[in-house]
């Protein structure tokens, strides 16, 4: 187990009692989709806006790792190391 | 009139769901708008029993669809944690968007139908709690050839027979298809729709039928389809042109009356590559005689209107004298209190509206 800091989105943040950032402990496999695992763990609607049922990221949902955008790294694969900070944020998108 | 009780009319738009009431159906109250910034494609009014369950179909560009429903007339929601409209994992697919939420009758009392898109049929049995997938469209030997209209490819029509097992699924384009088992197997029911944009125009399926309505005679079917407006009197086995007398045949919307045979309402836009009301007059055109002839209205409308009326923004309620309501892509709402007649402004200025449903539910 290790610690990584998860930053949430306004709109995000009432499916965790309104806070806007939480600490998650994911098993070490260590890639940004097992962070995702334990981020949604037991929190099934929060997993859904951020995910699709396929598993892929949402098309207008962005993740950073370190401030690095994660679709130009290595998507859901991306590496976590411990104590980084990952931040979801909606893409600017929208009319 | 309406029976004791406040007319109900949940407007959902481009930007979020507003909530009208009435305790006449002529003077209405606005409420501030819900989910503002999501689109609101699909609404269900769910009166039966003595509860009612109000559905939304929600749309967040950003965070995706998902279905909610409140049981305090909109005052607060919920989202089913688990079994809400998703496919499983061996599905390979996402859902997209809710294109229409349908309570079935009243002897089927929690049952509660979807349609979606992907093109997919998905069925509630325990008041919209949890939904199923209907597998028997999904795994239907056409579904591959069954194309996208410009708004997706949806399953945006669902239509439970009060009588007996029988459900008509419309998709743009697919067709209409008819099970008479409850949704066990599906069977193709377009003869006579043309499907003038291939290469056969009348072809077994593949026609874009934009929106089909039950008579209350429920083996009398109207449809207005991606030019071409028909009705069926025989379950649709066979369709006839019911076109004539109306200034075109493109539009999105049917309606038909909950309580008398025959009576239907369309909306005609001009062509499909004209998505204007015809002339730039937006006027409603009603049935009493199951299309043979059709009458004009432009009572209380605006004299000239160049927004359309998509296919779940109309609407009636089922009151004995029944109401009719529509929003344009414009933003404006109109109700009608004497079937269609004559109609009165309810809001203007909103985003586009999607989709409206009213319903007279208790003070």
């Amino acid at each position: 187990m290790y610690s990584v800091t998860v930053l949430i989105p306004t709109l995000l943040r009432p499916y965790l009692d309104g806070r806007s950032e939480i600490g998650v402990e994911p098993p070490p496999r260590g890639d940004l989709s097992s962070v995702l695992d334990a981020l949604c763990e037991g929190r099934p609607l929060l997993g859904q806006r951020i995910r699709e049922e396929t598993g892929a990221l949402r098309r207008y949902v962005n993740i950073f790792v370190d401030g690095e955008d994660v679709r130009r790294l290595d998507g859901l694969g991306t590496e976590v190391p411990p104590g980084a900070t990952v931040m979801i944020v909606q893409s600017v998108a929208g009319g | 009139m309406t029976a004791a009780g406040t007319t109900l009319l949940a407007i959902g738009t481009k930007k979020g769901l507003w909530l009208a009431s009435s305790s006449d159906r002529e003077n209405w109250t606005l409420s501030e708008p819900k989910f503002l910034m999501e689109e609101i494609p699909s609404i269900g009014i769910d009166t039966r029993g003595s509860r009612t369950r109000l559905f939304v179909g929600r749309m967040s560009w950003h965070f995706g669809p998902c279905i909610a429903h409140s049981d305090d007339l909109g005052e607060t929601w919920a989202e089913p944690q688990e079994g809400g409209i998703r496919f499983g994992a061996d599905d390979g697919e996402a859902l997209e968007r809710i294109w229409q939420i349908q309570p079935d009758s009243e002897d089927r009392p929690g049952v509660v139908w979807a349609g979606c898109q992907p093109i997919s049929v998905w069925k509630s049995v325990d008041h919209g709690e949890t939904f199923e997938l209907n597998r028997g469209l999904w795994d239907h030997p056409h579904r591959s050839r069954w194309g996208a209209g410009f708004g997706g490819a949806a399953a945006h029509t669902v239509l439970p027979s009060p009588a007996d097992e029988t459900i008509h699924v419309a998709m743009s384009t697919g067709g209409v298809y008819r099970s008479d088992d409850g949704g066990t197997s599906w069977q193709p029911r377009n003869s006579g729709i043309s499907a003038y944009f291939m290469p056969d125009p009348n072809p077994e399926f593949g026609q874009c039928v934009h929106r089909v309505a039950r008579d209350v005679d429920p083996d009398h079917l109207f449809a207005q389809n991606h030019h071409g407006v028909y009705r069926s009197m025989d379950r649709g086995d066979s369709w006839q042109s019911i076109a004539a007398g109306l200034p075109a045949d493109f539009g999105f919307v049917m309606l038909s009356h909950p309580h008398r045979s025959g009576t239907a309402w369309v909306i005609p836009l001009k062509a499909d590559g004209e998505r204007i009301p015809p002339d730039g007059r937006l006027m409603v055109h009603r049935t009493e005689d199951s299309g043979t002839t059709w009458e004009a209205t432009a009572a209380g409308l605006p004299a000239a209107d160049y927004n359309a009326v998509l296919r779940d923004a109309a609407c009636v309620d089922t009151a004995l004298i029944p109401g009719v309501y529509f929003g344009t892509r414009g933003g404006t709402v109109y109700a009608s209190a004497d079937e269609g007649r004559s109609f009165r402004e309810v809001a203007s200025h909103l985003p586009d509206v999607l989709s409206v449903r009213a319903a007279v539910v208790p003070a």
